[in-house]
């Protein structure tokens, strides 16, 4: 590649691949074009080989070993596996586990998402709003949580919520109050992964956020205050409806992260109790590999995909009708 | 749970009639600081005490007597070094190859004419979006089919090239300017030499970038290991911490101070250099994810 003979004067019209006019210098335009054909393709390669290896191939045979009997012997000869039709996916909808960790993922969605976004906004209004000093201290605060790794920040939880000598429930006797045992017990154990996805999740809107008030221009809000705008009026009148492309975007990428939930019940409760935080994804885990009924669990993989699909395509519709 | 109180206080905010003062302002953001940085005082505090403080009911904030027992510990239980050296060598291969890889394709997407240009950066921008799940059984047949199990190889390789770091470096190499590199050419350069010469020390700050993301990434990674090593010796750090977490037989008590050790060795080499290159951070997010 590094040979290549000297390719004179493209033009800078040539933008759009393959859409060039040809105009005066066609011919050597084609041939510097045929250059970068090459390379371009050349440049592409390792990406292209690893992505089709890694993730094309396996999203199609997920797609194919849901319709099969795959199973823990067929790990060594996949291509044993027998056609089994619609089987899994109809014996998904009978299952009364499958259902509860559909309901439980649709839990944490349903309260977790507004959760994360709206503290998520809020502390980066307050973080732009008058925050000089300090300002890196702050955000790096706040942004700590989402760098840290999730089992570390599990293991750390689980001592929190100790139902005997953590953190709450210490604050509680000497506030006076008994702290339920937080993950043990079925009412409480989902709302405290969700507290902890918040507290983890949050850093990441926050940051997003900013960016897109920075993106606002200062006399828009300097015209809304000189309007006589109180501090609420500017939030829902300026901040929020020109923020719409940022909150699109966070809640989109909110709600597919929160969507595929599997690391907080894993480390935190394994499911429990009495599959009270089992999520979809968690419950694919232990079908694809702790019983390895991989056809089955392929099959909620793909349930999971399209439950997921829907809801982005819904949202971006909603929002985007909002704004008109 | 520790979100509630940063929402209370925060809600004056809105019902305020005048903007909030200062100190105000500086107020409420230090608790809501505070209250993000909970569980890290109490997991750096407790790798430090001893067992009767660990157990003590009401729980101790400050260690009454500090002692470096549960590190000792836990380096005697637990292959620390091993652990950590597997999650070195991993993380600096995944990162070295998106380097290469990611910057490999953004430039032809930047900056290189070629026919079906457009349905790659399709291919790149639908990857984007794929959750883990739906590749995530396969993937273990076929690294198993590879014998890649308990391999180096087997953990890097499907992280080797993710299209987060295409996107960002096509992002970043759309602003150099298209006269340099026609010079260049003009010049009898090669498209290899333009990349590497010219290119590429033009996207330091986006290497940079990347380089925090996905080594951050790669150490923190956590499902992958956890299905593609058997083989204790070559469990990563998260892998290793949780599998003794989880594990029923550990002494109970003892272990839990093993454990915020554990946290606390695992955590902060990563809130260190994200405290340092932090300005990268906010920098890739917003350039990643908004553009």
């Amino acid at each position: 590649m590094s040979t290549t003979t000297p390719t004179p004067a493209r033009s800078g019209a040539v933008k759009a691949p393959g859409g060039a006019p040809d105009g005066p210098g066609g011919r050597r335009r084609k041939r510097s074009m045929g250059k970068q054909n090459l390379a371009g393709w050349l440049f592409s390669t390792p990406f292209l080989v690893l992505f089709g290896v890694f993730m094309l191939f396996p999203i199609v045979a997920t797609l194919l070993m849901s319709f099969t009997d795959f199973g823990q012997r067929h790990v060594r000869r996949p291509l044993e596996a027998e056609f089994v039709g619609f089987d899994n996916y109809v014996k998904l909808f009978g299952d009364e586990q499958f259902l509860k960790a559909l309901f439980n993922t649709a839990y944490f969605v349903v309260v977790g998402v507004p959760l994360t976004i709206g503290l998520g906004l809020l502390v980066a209004i307050l973080l732009n709003n008058g925050i000089d000093r300090a300002r890196t201290f702050f955000r790096v605060g706040f942004y700590a949580p989402v760098v840290t790794t999730i089992v570390a920040v599990a293991i750390v939880w689980r001592f929190v919520l100790d139902p005997s000598d953590g953190l709450i429930a210490g604050l509680g006797a000497e506030l006076g109050f008994t702290a339920p045992d937080f993950l043990g017990s079925e009412t409480w154990a989902m709302p405290s992964l969700i507290a902890m996805a918040v507290w983890r999740n949050l850093g990441t809107v926050m940051v997003l956020m900013i960016a897109g008030l920075q993106a606002i221009p200062a006399e828009v809000r300097e015209a809304a205050r000189l309007d006589g705008a109180n501090a609420w009026q500017e939030l829902r009148r300026i901040t929020v409806p020109l923020l719409r492309p940022t909150l699109l975007y966070t809640t989109v990428i909110t709600t597919i992260g929160y969507l595929n939930v599997f690391e907080e019940p894993f480390v935190m409760t394994q499911g429990g109790p009495s599959d009270a935080t089992l999520t979809v994804s968690l419950d694919m885990y232990k079908q694809g590999f702790s019983f390895f009924n991989m056809g089955y669990a392929s099959a909620m993989a793909y349930v999971l995909f399209v439950v997921i699909m829907a809801i982005t395509v819904l949202q971006l519709r909603l929002m985007k009708d909002n704004t008109k | 749970m520790s979100a509630a109180p940063a929402a209370q206080a925060a809600a004056p905010a809105r019902r305020r009639q005048r903007r909030m003062s200062k100190p105000a302002l500086y107020v409420v953001a230090s608790l809501g600081l505070l209250v993000m940085a909970t569980p890290f005082l109490w997991m750096a505090l407790s790798a430090f005490k001893t067992k009767k403080d660990l157990t003590a009911s009401p729980p101790v904030w400050l260690p009454s007597e500090w002692t470096l027992q549960n590190f000792r510990d836990l380096l005697d239980q637990l292959d620390m070094p091993q652990y950590f050296l597997n999650s070195v060598i991993v993380a600096v291969l995944v990162t070295v190859c998106n380097l290469l890889f990611c910057s490999m394709l953004g430039y032809a997407l930047a900056k290189l004419n070629f026919t079906g240009r457009s349905k790659v950066f399709g291919i790149v921008l639908a990857a984007l979006m794929v959750p883990a799940n739906l590749m995530v059984l396969p993937l273990f047949v076929l690294i198993n089919q590879l014998n890649l199990l308990d391999t180096y190889a087997g953990l890097v390789l499907p992280f080797a090239a993710a299209a987060f770091g295409v996107f960002l470096m096509r992002q970043f190499m759309q602003a150099i300017p298209d006269e340099l590199l026609e010079a260049a050419r003009m010049d009898g350069a090669g498209e290899w030499y333009i990349f590497w010469r010219i290119v590429i020390p033009l996207v330091k700050p986006a290497l940079a970038t990347l380089t925090i993301f996905t080594f951050l990434g790669s150490w923190n990674n956590f499902i992958w290991p956890l299905i593609a090593t058997n083989d204790p010796e070559k469990y990563t750090l998260p892998v290793a911490l949780a599998t003794f977490a989880n594990d029923p037989n550990r002494t109970v008590g003892g272990a839990n101070g093993m454990l915020m050790a554990g946290s606390l060795l695992v955590v902060l080499p990563v809130l260190v250099v994200f405290a340092v290159l932090q300005r990268h951070f906010t920098q890739g997010i917003a350039t990643a994810g908004l553009k």
